[in-house]
């Protein structure tokens, strides 16, 4: 019986919008680390202070679904990261309930590894093709913390990828793969720590990617039947640079030139989500129907896959995805900032921010769908819509009774009705913007705005939801999650706290 | 319809504690001054009152839940005291219960009193606390100046009102209160400021600058009510009476229904309405003498002078600017400083107002008396724009 084809069926993907000027952390260090000031290149992306690898891979997974999906064909979720913010609550589990999944979706944390981003897709490749899910997603999140004055901390960047698996509509078919698991110890992070231990540079690259690679590249090609020659995009994450990339494709008789873009320059490297990011990318600049791609993960060993685009790939040119997102970037030049969101200065938040964050978690359960999901009530007799729902609607004209049925607001259209930039609340942006969002199908919502620089909102102005952290109960670990407003601006923002790098 | 509370109860004593940052005093401190001074003035003893309801928002800060901190400061006798809390307004609670308990016939005299001791928190500006379990969840964490300053964006887009223009008329309100509140030596602020000073303080919530916001102060004060038969009767020639009394609160329309524009109070519309009606009231810009409103913020009482229908729709900012609610205007606001500058104790500042409005129609307000006054209307206010408990109350001089 032939094997029915599988693979992927859409994507999509989320960069924060900050891109943290690499000039201006080099400088910044440069009277301890002066070694940094050649990396002082280019611009990393940095999440806001109330994105995590959760709420990233949220974005990316809503632009995946796009808004009009009901996300009722979603059987399957699988999240890689190794900056989950819980370690025990299913991570996947808070994804599905903010995009609203049902109950019966199987949802897996894949964790502990750089390769999570792979594992988690080949984990859902297996998973569809053995028939146990129809139509899996996968979200691949990364927010690493990294020390002041670290290679890591201009190497890196935080992001989100997401991909569909599924049997219809197959923008790029599965040929196979393969993972190899050596335990090669080029970075750690212990139980308890809150950054990577690295060895040195050299014997990564040379002891590691150099002969570990390799192997990677001929087991995937072996298992998908492909020869080296056809591989027309070959997609390896590394912070050794493109032409160490090129030199790896070289070796496997793979040309040079199909190894794509690591990113380095205005992203950074995503971590577990980086490979998963560079296909994106690459599914949306560079694939065309009947070009092979190769996707491969270092850690712990190596996963890689090979795909094979079709003429379905055209079907996913409205999505943001990589591209979009790396076109939606603001400047920021504030060093500071970034080590304040990152939590790597202890800094003055004044008595206001004392107030106990404790979170009633029977409370949270009692009203999960309003809360993770942004769901309200329709009432069934007079269409009037409300958040939050209620027994007694608030329709003035009619007070209907245990009318209501669910009714989602993340993806509808609102503007600003109201708003204030507030200097006196605590926030981790000040000022504190926040204002009434109008939908302009109904209903309306008391809402915090973030990504939002000051002055540059007011009423009547369209905005977007998102999902993001709302409050961090540091005393004891926990943290709450709601929706946020972004005031769409079509003006050339910069940060407006970036102090200057000169 | 209900025959309403006009001239059933009369007030037999006000007393009101210095405001400000006392930090000299605690809550109880703050009590007895104002029970002092309404007792010497209602001319009673204390085993007279039949019973009390007493007035405080925030627990936290020293004063403390149920009957027990007004009972115990003031040594009543055993009576029952009853605490309400209703935010900002719980002062106009306070004197609800009492008048109400006297137009019942339950009590022959009944005592009022907020307090709000605010000042021992380490930090400027309200207490940061939850509400509840849910809220805290989803709702902004922000502020009062923060939820007060979306008037201002909403009042500006409806009415086609430019920045400028609306941040003068705001500023022209605080100048207003600080002008009336130098005259006041009871107010927490008592020095004039420039329409510049204003529109060039540091920002808090934008549009709203420093000079935009209340007083944050310590303060109580209290009214003893009885029958007019009873005032007369204990000798009492000038006869002070309440004439109307209205609360109104927002259901979650303003907040969940986009019915309610942002730029004014659904609730105060609804108070102020019944309230003319209950005192027979029909033309208020020209029957009202003079009103205390609930000046938590400049924006807040430009658009509620247009809620209490004494500025036609639209025209609070022209109204304001040409001084028609100055000391020397039509109809005098915030003669006594104001939430701005005498200050906003929460618990305390209904019975304030009332007790401005009652000074000035015995003609007993000093400086900044106003010239024959008959009636007075006290505006209070709790919560925010979208989300509200409003007082309307109407006091005048008996037969008025």
């Amino acid at each position: 019986m032939a094997q029915q084809s599988i693979g992927l069926t859409g994507f999509g993907g989320y960069i924060p919008r900050l891109r943290l000027q690499r000039k201006s952390v080099a400088q910044a260090n440069a009277w301890v680390a002066p070694n940094f000031l050649g990396k002082g290149k280019g611009e990393r992306s940095m999440a806001n202070w109330d994105e995590d690898s959760v709420t990233m891979a949220v974005e990316a997974a809503r632009d995946l679904l796009g808004a009009d999906d009901d996300r009722s064909h979603v059987d399957a979720l699988f999240f890689g990261s190794t900056t989950m913010p819980f370690k025990d609550r299913l991570n996947a589990g808070i994804i599905s309930a903010a995009l609203t999944l049902g109950e019966n979706v199987r949802a897996v944390d894949v964790a502990s590894t750089q390769r999570a981003g792979t594992s988690a897709l080949m984990q859902a490749l297996t998973t569809v093709k053995a028939g146990e899910a129809k139509n899996a997603i996968v979200v691949a999140s990364d927010h690493r913390k990294t020390r002041a004055a670290s290679a890591q901390e201009l190497d890196f960047g935080d992001g989100a990828a997401a991909l569909s698996v599924g049997s219809e509509n197959v923008i790029a078919t599965y040929l196979g793969g393969t993972s190899l698991t050596i335990d090669f110890v080029d970075h750690f992070r212990g139980g308890t720590d809150d950054f990577d231990y690295n060895w040195e540079e050299r014997w990564i690259r040379d002891e590691g990617y150099t002969k570990i690679i390799p192997r990677a590249v001929k087991a995937a090609l072996e298992a998908s039947g492909t020869v080296a020659g056809d591989i027309k995009h070959f997609v390896l994450p590394t912070t050794f640079g493109v032409k160490f990339v090129q030199q790896l494709a070289k070796a496997s008789g793979i040309a040079p030139d199909a190894a794509r873009d690591t990113l380095a320059d205005n992203c950074g490297e995503t971590g577990a989500a980086h490979s998963l990011v560079m296909l994106v990318h690459t599914l949306q600049k560079e694939a065309k129907p009947g070009d092979k791609i190769m996707v491969l993960h270092f850690g712990g060993g190596c996963d890689a896959m090979v795909f094979e685009a079709t003429d379905k790939i055209a079907s996913q040119s409205g999505k943001r995805g990589i591209a979009g997102s790396l076109a939606q970037g603001v400047p920021e030049t504030n060093y500071m900032k970034f080590l304040t969101y990152n939590g790597l200065v202890e800094w003055e938040k004044g008595m206001r921010a004392e107030q106990d964050k404790k979170t009633a978690l029977t409370t949270l359960y009692r009203n999960e769908d309003m809360l993770m999901g942004l769901v309200g009530g329709r009432c069934t007799e007079t269409g009037v819509v409300q958040f939050p729902r209620s027994r007694i609607s608030v329709n003035p004209n009619n007070h209907t009774v245990d009318t209501q049925e669910p009714y989602k607001f993340a993806d509808r259209k609102a503007k600003i009705l109201s708003w204030s930039a507030d200097f006196l609340s605590f926030s981790m942006s000040p000022p504190n913007h926040y204002g009434m969002v109008v939908f302009d199908e109904g209903g309306r919502i008391m809402m915090d705005f973030t990504d939002v620089e000051q002055g540059t909102v007011d009423s009547g102005m369209e905005v977007r939801l998102v999902f993001r952290i709302k409050d961090i109960d540091e005393k004891r670990g926990f943290r709450k999650y709601f929706w946020k407003a972004v005031p769409v601006t079509n003006a050339n923002v910069t940060s407006k706290t970036g102090q200057a790098a000169e | 319809m209900a025959s309403g509370i006009k001239d059933k109860v009369a007030i037999l004593g006000m007393g009101c504690s210095k405001f400000g940052e006392r930090w000299d005093a605690g809550p109880e401190e703050l009590m007895v001054e104002a029970y002092l001074e309404a007792m010497q003035d209602a001319g009673i003893e204390p085993t007279q009152i039949d019973a009390a309801w007493f007035s405080t928002h925030i627990d936290e800060t020293g004063t403390g839940k149920g009957g027990t901190p007004l009972s115990m400061a003031l040594r009543l006798p055993n009576i029952a005291v009853t605490r309400v809390e209703n935010f900002c307004a719980g002062g106009s609670e306070a004197l609800r219960g009492a008048v109400y308990a006297v137009a019942s016939g339950a009590a022959d005299i009944a005592l009022a009193l907020g307090v709000e001791k605010l000042k021992d928190t380490g930090y400027g500006g309200l207490p940061v606390g939850a509400a509840g379990t849910l809220i805290p969840q989803w709702a902004p964490s922000g502020s009062a100046p923060g939820n007060f300053a979306q008037l201002a964006s909403a009042y500006r887009a409806k009415h086609n009102v430019s920045k400028e223009d609306l941040k003068r008329a705001i500023a022209h309100v605080s100048v207003k209160s600080h002008a009336n509140g130098a005259l006041n030596p009871k107010a927490h602020l008592q020095k004039a400021i420039t329409e510049e000073q204003v529109m060039n303080a540091p920002m808090i919530a934008e549009p709203l600058g420093l000079f935009d916001c209340c007083g944050v102060s310590d303060g109580a004060a209290a009214a003893i009510v009885t029958t007019p038969e009873i005032a007369k009767a204990l000798g009492k020639h000038n006869i002070v009476t309440v004439k109307a009394m209205q609360l109104s609160v927002s259901n979650g329309l303003e907040s969940q229904h986009n019915s309610w524009d942002g730029s004014y109070f659904h609730t105060a519309r609804i108070a102020a309405k019944k309230a003319y009606l209950e005192a027979g009231i029909q033309n208020p810009r020209d029957e009202v003498s003079m009103m205390e409103v609930h000046d938590c913020f400049s924006i807040t009482e430009l658009v509620t002078m247009e809620d209490l229908f004494i500025s036609p729709e639209g025209q609070a900012v022209k109204d304001v600017m040409d001084g028609f609610y100055d000391a020397d205007g039509k109809v005098p606001c915030q003669i006594d400083g104001g939430l701005k500058c005498f200050g906003h104790p929460i618990g305390a500042s209904g019975l304030r107002m009332a007790y401005e409005m009652y000074l000035q129609i015995l003609g007993r307000a000093g400086a900044r008396q106003l010239k024959d006054p008959r009636i007075g209307l006290t505006h209070n206010l709790g919560g925010s724009p979208s989300q509200n408990v409003c007082s309307v109350t109407i006091i005048g001089a008996h037969g008025a």
